[in-house]
C-alpha cells in the first residue's frame, strides 16, 4: 500500500461522492435552474477528480497525459455547455422558481 | 485494485440508471438536456474504467476524448437550435 494507491483511491472516492451529491441534486431540486447549479457545478469537480485520480493510477506515460488533457479540457467545457443551456432556457421563457411566502 | 475500480464503475452505472428518470420524466425539453450531458460526462469516467480493467486504455483514452468532444458539441449545437426555436 504505497502513497500512489493511496491517493489514487482518495482521488477516486472524492469523485464518485460528487458525482452522487450532484445525482441527488439534480433529482431532487425544484427547477431547472437550481437542477443546472447543482449538475454543473458538481459534475465539473467530480470529473476533474475522477481523471486526475486514474493519471495517478496509470503513471507517467502518453495515456496519463492524454488523461490530464481531457480533464482540462472537461473544466473548460463544462461550464461552457451549462452557460449555454441555461441561458437557451432562460431566454426561451423558463421562469425561475421562488419560495412561496404568501400563504404560509 | 480492479476490485475497487470494478466497484467505482458499478457505482457509476447506479448513478445513471438514477439520471434515466429524469431524463424519461422530466418536464420540457431543457431538463432532458442537461440530464443527458450529466450521463455523458459519467460515461466518460466508466469507458476510462472499462479500459482499466481490460488493460487497453492506451486505446480507451482516445474513445474517452471523442466522447468528451462529442458530449460538448450535442449540448451546445441542442440549446443553440431551442434558443432560435423560442419553445420549452
Amino acid at each position: 500500500m504505497n502513497i500512489t494507491n493511496i491517493l489514487f483511491i482518495l482521488f477516486m472516492v472524492g469523485g464518485l461522492f460528487f458525482f452522487t451529491t450532484a445525482t441527488i441534486g439534480l433529482l431532487r431540486f425544484p427547477d431547472f435552474f437550481s437542477r443546472l447549479h447543482a449538475t454543473g457545478k458538481g459534475d465539473t469537480l467530480a470529473v476533474f477528480l475522477s481523471l486526475i485520480g486514474l493519471g495517478i493510477y496509470e503513471g507517467f506515460s502518453l495515456t496519463s497525459l492524454k488523461i490530464v488533457f481531457i480533464a482540462v479540457f472537461m473544466f473548460l467545457a463544462q461550464p461552457t455547455a451549462t452557460h449555454a443551456i441555461s441561458r437557451a432556457g432562460f431566454r426561451s421563457g423558463l421562469k425561475p422558481w421562488f419560495k412561496e411566502e404568501e400563504k404560509s | 485494485m480492479n476490485q475497487f475500480l470494478l466497484g467505482i464503475g458499478m457505482g457509476l452505472c447506479i448513478l445513471v440508471f438514477f439520471i434515466l428518470y429524469r431524463v424519461v420524466f422530466g418536464p420540457g425539453v431543457f431538463n432532458r438536456i442537461a440530464a443527458l450531458s450529466a450521463i455523458g460526462t459519467k460515461t466518460l469516467i466508466i469507458l476510462l474504467i472499462i479500459g482499466f480493467l481490460y488493460n487497453r486504455v492506451d486505446m480507451f483514452v482516445d474513445i474517452s476524448m471523442v466522447y468528451a468532444l462529442l458530449n460538448l458539441i450535442g449540448t451546445l449545437a441542442a440549446s443553440k437550435y431551442l434558443e432560435t426555436a423560442g419553445e420549452n
